[in-house]
């Protein structure tokens, strides 16, 4: 019983391990603002060509920290990443197969999507 | 072997009986069923979130000829909806603070971080539900044209998600209150954790695709 109480401790001390401390978390929470606040920056001052790409590097850097410090993906088993990222690249195809079954093949007599709209 | 024969006792260490040995059974992969659930659920449901938002963006300027009336894009308070998502944004560190309270037995302060999630949660509900009906009386119903449907299928499923979110983390809290759910079971927390940290990321794909990106 005793080797039970000790693994299940050590398990417990390994758990710990994993992740940041509370003040580690505040900290990422304060990078996601900051953040936020340049992504809102952008509706209110004028960037030019570079207010898309910079808006989607922000969220896709958002995206990362909290999968990766608040999900603890960074500290988890890979196994998570593996299953997460299949489910996120199956969500990219989708969204490239519609793209290009309902814009870039259109069929050439006529709009296919004007006869829903 | 000891050890194994004395776990097949009703009545196990830390008041652990028979029925949780049962749900804790050591996997081939060393990672709790319940965990790796969690994790496909997030998976497939990127997928339903990615054709939600992939609909939105091929519709989102088409009103079409039979439909007239505004699209959301022209409606969009991003002053408004840059509160909420941020709202949204730390919930997501009191969710994290919850789960490392447990984590560290410190019930109180576990009560105290799931219910300033669910609050918050519940804070971007009412700003959702005052931004819908604010748009419907501008003249954008869910019917209105085709854009307004998909906006509409988006945000809402969204904020169903949300929702289920607000009656996990309450019912949580009840099940840690009433001391049924202690530190040797911090997983439970953890799962429901990466539930709530998904519909955050979610929404920070839609802020960004959706509200921002003209």
């Amino acid at each position: 019983m005793e080797t039970v109480a000790a693994s299940e401790e050590e398990a417990h001390e390994e758990h710990h391990d994993h992740g940041l401390s509370d003040v580690g978390y505040i900290k990422i929470a304060l990078i996601l603002g900051v953040l936020t606040a340049v992504e809102v920056a952008t509706y209110f001052w004028d960037f030019g060509i570079l207010e898309v790409p910079s808006l989607l590097i922000l969220m896709v850097v958002k995206f990362q920290i909290v999968v990766s410090y608040f999900m603890h993906l960074k500290f988890d088993s890979k196994v998570f990443t593996y299953v997460f990222v299949t489910g996120l690249i199956l969500a990219c195809a989708v969204f490239a197969a519609m793209g290009t079954s309902m814009v870039f093949w259109q069929n050439p007599s006529g709009c296919d999507l004007s006869a829903f709209c | 072997m000891t050890d194994v024969a004395e776990s097949s006792t009703s009545e196990l260490a830390y008041g652990r009986t028979e029925w949780d040995d049962y749900h804790h059974l050591p996997t081939n992969t060393g990672l709790t069923n319940e965990k790796i659930t969690m994790w496909s659920f997030l998976g497939s449901d990127c997928l339903l979130f990615g054709s939600l938002i992939s609909t939105y963006l091929l519709l989102r300027n088409r009103v079409g000829p039979a439909t007239s009336g505004p699209t959301a894009a022209d409606l969009f308070d991003i002053p408004f909806t840059s509160v909420s998502s941020f709202v949204l944004l730390m919930s997501s560190l009191t969710m994290v603070l919850a789960v490392t309270s447990i984590q560290r037995a410190e019930m109180e302060r576990c009560k105290l971080w799931l219910l300033t999630t669910a609050a918050l949660g519940a804070i971007f509900i009412a700003g959702q539900v005052y931004e819908f009906t604010s748009f419907y009386r501008e003249g954008l119903g869910f019917t209105t044209n085709i854009s307004s449907s998909a906006f509409y299928t988006l945000t809402g499923f969204h904020g169903v998600h949300v929702s289920l979110g607000i009656v996990m983390l309450v019912t949580m809290w009840a099940l840690v209150s009433g001391g049924q759910l202690g530190p040797e079971r911090a997983e439970t927390i953890e799962i429901i954790g990466l539930y709530w940290h998904f519909v955050d990321i979610v929404w920070i794909v839609i802020f960004a695709v959706v509200y921002l990106i003209p």
